[in-house]
């Protein structure tokens, strides 16, 4: 059976990770390669890279981080943050990558989901959308939930899916940093209305949120930052009441 | 060891290289067709869209080449539905290796499946020491019908065959590249044979 996805987010600034982290034992803690060997060992089944500060001049920091993780990692990774365009992408995917994530420049030109997707397939297109629920709609944001934009996620969601987007990360930012669970309501009508994976995203902050996203949300799979680096929740204790509660993780 | 991946312009062989590379084998990058022939094995990748990827092969004359290959030959997720007769995407044409068509999944799962499944009804060398119900990672869309020459199975809306085999030729349609230590266990297999 498939399994539901566990999938920790590492925030890169100048190669570097940056939001606090607070393994134990590890020599550097702002090596993102360091800590992308130690999810992996701890059962993280995938792993995202969210470039916070991408800029054209520090481009080739990023990529040189991007092979140093594929050289080391042994499970898939996702690298978002600035990506607009297909040259991008086409390094990006060269020096490793198994996935890219697209946010305001699929907002900005829709095209490009399709341009992406034509040329390097959509199992590696992931459109992540972040939505804000204003007055009982659901309205797309852009740069971090500052800029509000005309469309409602469900209608955008589904046109990403037409245009070839494989997978959908979508980050609540009423439920973002409040650890208080997933937007598991908007989540499920998500998954029910589309026939692509769904990430979860935003909220974490018990066990209890992830059973809850997996079967209330019909979440594929669950994104989290802050819980897994500051050892709040351990992957493995993570999974292993996940399956207690008869929800198929990889153990 | 010489091993040689194929690289013919479709996806993201890096990984695979790396792979390796973990395993210390140092992998060559080639469409040269000598070269492949005279490798010791063959890993035959492929990421992206079915139809576009056999025209690369054949502009290359890859697709002669390869069903002639004699030495080891593994094919990984687009590559091993390369090796099969058709595939429903872009309505092609494959190299007939495996006597097998690749049908889309329809709309009554997810597509594509991503993520970790379970191989089961393991037959092979190439799963020397992998457990039954072992987790691999797969993104795909398009599957192999379960059949003759599946060397193991994987659940989806129905069984199909996840790995194939006939005679020198194998094929995955997971990722071993990307599937842990398991998936290092297979790589190490498929150096072994």
């Amino acid at each position: 059976m498939l399994t539901k996805r566990i999938i920790p987010c590492l925030d890169i600034k100048n190669g570097r990770t940056v939001k606090g982290v607070n393994f134990v034992n590890l020599i550097d803690a702002g090596d993102p390669v360091v800590l992308a060997k130690q999810y992996a060992e701890l059962g993280a089944d995938e792993l995202v890279f969210l470039d916070i500060a991408a800029t054209l001049e520090n481009r080739g920091t990023t990529l040189d981080m991007v092979l140093k993780v594929a050289e080391q990692v042994n499970i898939p990774f996702t690298v978002g943050g600035g990506i607009s365009s297909i040259e991008h992408v086409d390094a990006l995917l060269k020096c490793g990558a198994d996935k890219i994530s697209i946010n305001s420049s699929a907002v900005k030109r829709p095209e490009l989901v399709n341009e992406l997707s034509q040329k390097f397939g959509s199992q590696c297109v992931v459109v992540a959308i972040d939505a804000k629920k204003i007055d009982g709609e659901w309205i797309v944001h852009l740069a971090g939930g500052t800029i509000s934009t005309e469309l409602n996620l469900f209608d955008w969601a589904k046109e990403v899916e037409k245009r070839g987007a494989g997978e959908i990360l979508f980050t609540s930012m009423n439920n973002d940093g409040t650890k208080a669970g997933f937007a598991n309501e908007a989540l499920a009508k998500l998954s029910t209305e589309l026939n692509i994976p769904i990430i979860a995203s935003g909220g974490a902050g018990k066990v209890q949120h992830f059973i809850d996203t997996f079967v209330d949300g019909k979440s594929d799979a669950a994104l989290a930052a802050s819980v897994f680096h500051f050892g709040e929740i351990p992957i493995p204790d993570l999974k292993k009441e996940l399956k207690e509660n008869n929800i198929p993780v990889r153990l | 060891m010489k091993l040689v991946i194929i690289d013919y312009g479709a996806g993201n062989i890096k990984s695979i290289q790396f792979a390796f590379k973990r395993l210390g084998i140092d992998a060559v990058l080639s469409n040269n067709i000598d070269e492949i022939r005279n490798a010791d094995k063959v890993i035959f990748p492929g990421v992206g869209e079915a139809s576009s990827a056999m025209e690369m092969l054949k502009k290359s004359g890859l697709d002669l080449v390869i069903p002639t290959l004699t030495q080891p030959v593994l094919g990984i997720c687009l590559g091993m539905q390369l090796m099969c007769n058709s595939s429903e995407e872009g309505n092609t044409k494959g190299l007939g290796i495996f006597n097998v068509a690749i049908k889309r999944f329809s709309n009554e799962v997810k597509v594509p499946q991503m993520g970790w499944n379970t191989i089961s009804n393991l037959k092979s060398d190439l799963f020397k020491d992998v457990e039954e119900r072992e987790f691999m990672y797969l993104v795909h869309s398009f599957y192999a019908e379960n059949c003759k020459e599946a060397i193991a199975t994987t659940t989806y809306e129905t069984a199909y065959a996840t790995a194939l085999q006939k005679d020198n030729f194998y094929g995955t349609q997971f990722h071993p590249e990307k599937s842990g230590i398991a998936g290092e266990q297979i790589l190490k297999n498929f150096l072994a044979l």
